[in-house]
């Protein structure tokens, strides 16, 4: 008999191909997704005048550097045109296949891979970009790299890594209504902090976890990094399936059906032991807000701003008050109610068709107080929410639709909030800084956005009516 | 890759915790080619805020001591290539973004990490004005009187002490490599991306 094994394991173990002395291991990894940033590993391989070892199991989406704004028109930024064109330069080049802006599959790297079929339980999956954890959600071990490592995975198709240790966060119970899987993230980093955890591969379980749809499967591993793990993993069950049937990279037919048995065997095996276990309740989760400028500063979104006067220490106390007079709160006063002074709704975390219904069940019908842009993860995403009419939901508000990309989320292809300007955004990170120079970033699901939007300013969804 | 062995000299100190690679780096500078140099964004937004901010494109010590969770977020290896541009070739603190820390070993930026209590010690010393001495091949950490062991993988060791070509040390694998993708083939069959368009039959 085999030792009991995690999920994790069973996937680190199928792609061993050999390990240090020390226990470092050279990785086997089946997918590596490469983006308009990772123009710095391609300029490594021409410096030392290697190839794409695998073109076939490489695959290039162009999403940092592209405008939202209309499709038709050039890209105004010579450099980011330069970038995008690079990309698609470097996939001409070494043969593999590339989405750039004028192609139907195209959108944020972490959306497409899983929408294409692309990512697919028990492989392993890397990209130069910390929110690989996102591919997960599917039963992949998927985690992000820097660009001296998208190098060696483009000229080896493997990758060294210490094995980290295994934690599993189980969330017992069901979320309540309005309380999403960005809220139970944002909850779990409140508890576990912002460098929780450094050093593990995260298994998110538990009856509220395998209750989720994928798309909130993915909104949860997608925030692994923001707790300090690169990967987060669930695993695969009828629902990862059943989402995966049909899509286009996917195994099809008898393939299929050969995969889906394997993958079954992939969950962790009941006594499988792990370094940490942290258990939560699913139905204590609040619709959660972040106040600060660090991922562990979510409370529910019916607290009130912390009070540096309460910091356990000198250093935490003078820490908080850096972040409260960058974010411009005053202590003690209620977090709802926080006037902002625009909304952004998308983002690998939350840029999925579920995220822009509920956006827009909450926005149907009504008129935003401040502005706003709604920017789909992929083009597959943007039909489909026009077929369903959501982009003249969002548009009537008074809200902008955006064409597929990071956009706000990440400040690089000229969607910046503006100095001093207070953001409720569904995206990842509210470092100081990360949407613009001086931008004040609120982190919510999309509901609490859309809420926002319609009340210009922080609101608490449970109290808003429903159509 | 430049080969690390002993750093001494005066330590710079950034006390917070959670400084994160957009605060090392903002996102606007990561388009620019690597061969013109990343020291002048260094911390670029942060001290434009602070004038007293401790480090700047150039003339930097070539310590830094940093709160916990150093380099956390962002997978941009620009944050490791704005530190060593300007000068930094060892980091301490008492943790690391792990995607960070993997970025600086590539790139012959020493990060050690060790425990807060002895961070404290080691701030104290470098804001007294003591040179702070980080010793790869023992492992140890001095700075006036004090000694401290620190922690590091052996394989990290090796690579930031022979300057080691990851790649081409990988590529003497190619035997072993080719033996698991050919076993992988049978046992995996799945694994293999479906064909755009696939073949009649």
């Amino acid at each position: 008999m085999i030792a009991p094994r995690t999920l994790f394991d069973k996937i680190w173990d199928a792609h061993a191909i050999l390990a240090a002395p020390d226990g470092t291991t050279l990785l086997w990894i089946d997918r590596h997704l490469v983006h308009e940033g990772s123009f710095h590993a391609f300029a490594m391989l021409d410096r030392d005048a290697r190839q794409v070892a695998r073109p076939d199991l490489t695959f290039g989406v162009a999403d940092h550097y592209v405008p939202s704004h209309s499709r038709a028109l050039p890209v105004a930024d010579p450099e980011a045109a330069g970038l995008i064109a690079r990309l698609a330069a470097n996939a001409a080049r070494h043969g593999f296949d590339h989405m750039g802006m004028d192609d139907p599959r195209q959108g944020i790297v972490h959306v497409v891979g899983p929408e294409q079929g692309i990512t697919l339980p028990g492989l392993t999956l890397v990209c130069g970009d910390s929110h690989t954890a996102t591919h997960g959600a599917l039963g992949a071990l998927a985690f992000g790299i820097g660009a001296s490592e998208v190098a060696h995975v483009l000229a080896t198709q493997t990758l060294w890594q210490a094995r980290p240790k295994r934690m599993r966060i189980s969330i017992d119970g069901r979320l309540a209504a309005q309380v999403s899987a960005k809220d139970l993230i944002l909850a779990i980093i409140a508890r576990i902090g912002a460098s929780g955890a450094v050093g593990f591969a995260i298994e998110f379980a538990g009856p509220a976890v395998r209750a989720l749809s994928m798309e909130a499967r993915m909104t949860l591993c997608n925030m692994a990094i923001e707790a300090g793990s690169r990967t987060g993993m669930i695993a695969p069950d009828d629902t990862t399936f059943a989402w995966i049937a049909g899509r286009a990279r996917a195994p099809h037919r008898a393939a299929f059906d050969a995969a889906v048995a394997d993958w079954r065997a992939l969950a962790t095996d009941p006594a499988a032991m792990f370094d940490r276990e942290v258990r939560l309740d699913g139905a204590s989760v609040a619709p959660m807000v972040t106040w600060g400028t660090t991922l562990d500063t979510a409370l529910p979104v019916d607290a009130r701003v912390p009070d540096p006067a309460d910091a356990p220490d000198a250093a935490s106390r003078q820490r908080m008050a850096e972040q409260l007079a960058y974010m411009d709160l005053i202590p003690g006063a209620p977090l709802a109610g926080t006037k902002i002074d625009q909304v952004f709704i998308g983002s690998c975390t939350n840029g999925r068709i579920e995220d822009l219904r509920a956006a827009a069940a909450i926005l149907r019908g009504r008129r935003a107080a401040v502005p706003g842009r709604v920017v789909p993860g992929s083009v597959p995403i943007q039909r489909a929410a026009e077929a369903e009419g959501l982009d003249r939901v969002f548009i009537d508000s008074g809200l902008t639709w955006g064409e597929p990309g990071c956009s706000m989320c990440t400040g690089i292809n000229g969607d910046y909030v503006a100095p001093g300007a207070r953001c409720a955004a569904t995206s990842n990170r509210n470092f100081a800084g990360r949407q613009g120079q001086g931008a004040r970033t609120h982190l919510m699901s999309p509901a609490m956005a859309a809420a926002a939007a319609i009340a210009g300013a922080l609101v608490d969804p449970r109290q808003e009516a429903h159509p | 890759m430049t080969q690390v062995a002993i750093v001494t000299g005066p330590a710079a100190v950034l006390a917070q915790a959670n400084i994160d690679t957009d605060q090392i780096i903002p996102a606007r500078f990561l388009r620019k080619p690597r061969a013109a140099g990343y020291n002048n964004f260094l911390f670029h937004d942060v001290r434009a805020a602070d004038p007293a901010f401790p480090l700047g494109p150039e003339g930097n010590p070539p310590i830094l001591i940093a709160g916990a969770n150093f380099g956390c977020g962002s997978s941009r290896e620009g944050a490791v290539y704005a530190l060593t541009d300007a000068g930094v070739r060892a980091v301490i603190a008492p943790g690391f973004g792990d995607i960070f820390a993997g970025n600086a070993s590539k790139n012959g930026l020493l990060t050690v990490a060790l425990p807060e209590a002895e961070i404290a010690v080691l701030m104290d010393a470098a804001r007294a004005g003591l040179p702070v001495t980080v010793d790869l091949p023992n492992q140890e950490l001095r700075a006036g009187n004090q000694v401290f062991r620190f922690d590091i993988d052996p394989f990290r060791k090796r690579r930031l002490a022979e300057g080691l070509d990851d790649i081409g040390l990988t590529l003497a694998h190619a035997a072993e490599i080719a033996a698991f993708v050919a076993r992988d083939r049978t046992t995996r069959p799945w694994s293999a991306p479906t064909p755009l368009l696939p073949r009649a039959g």
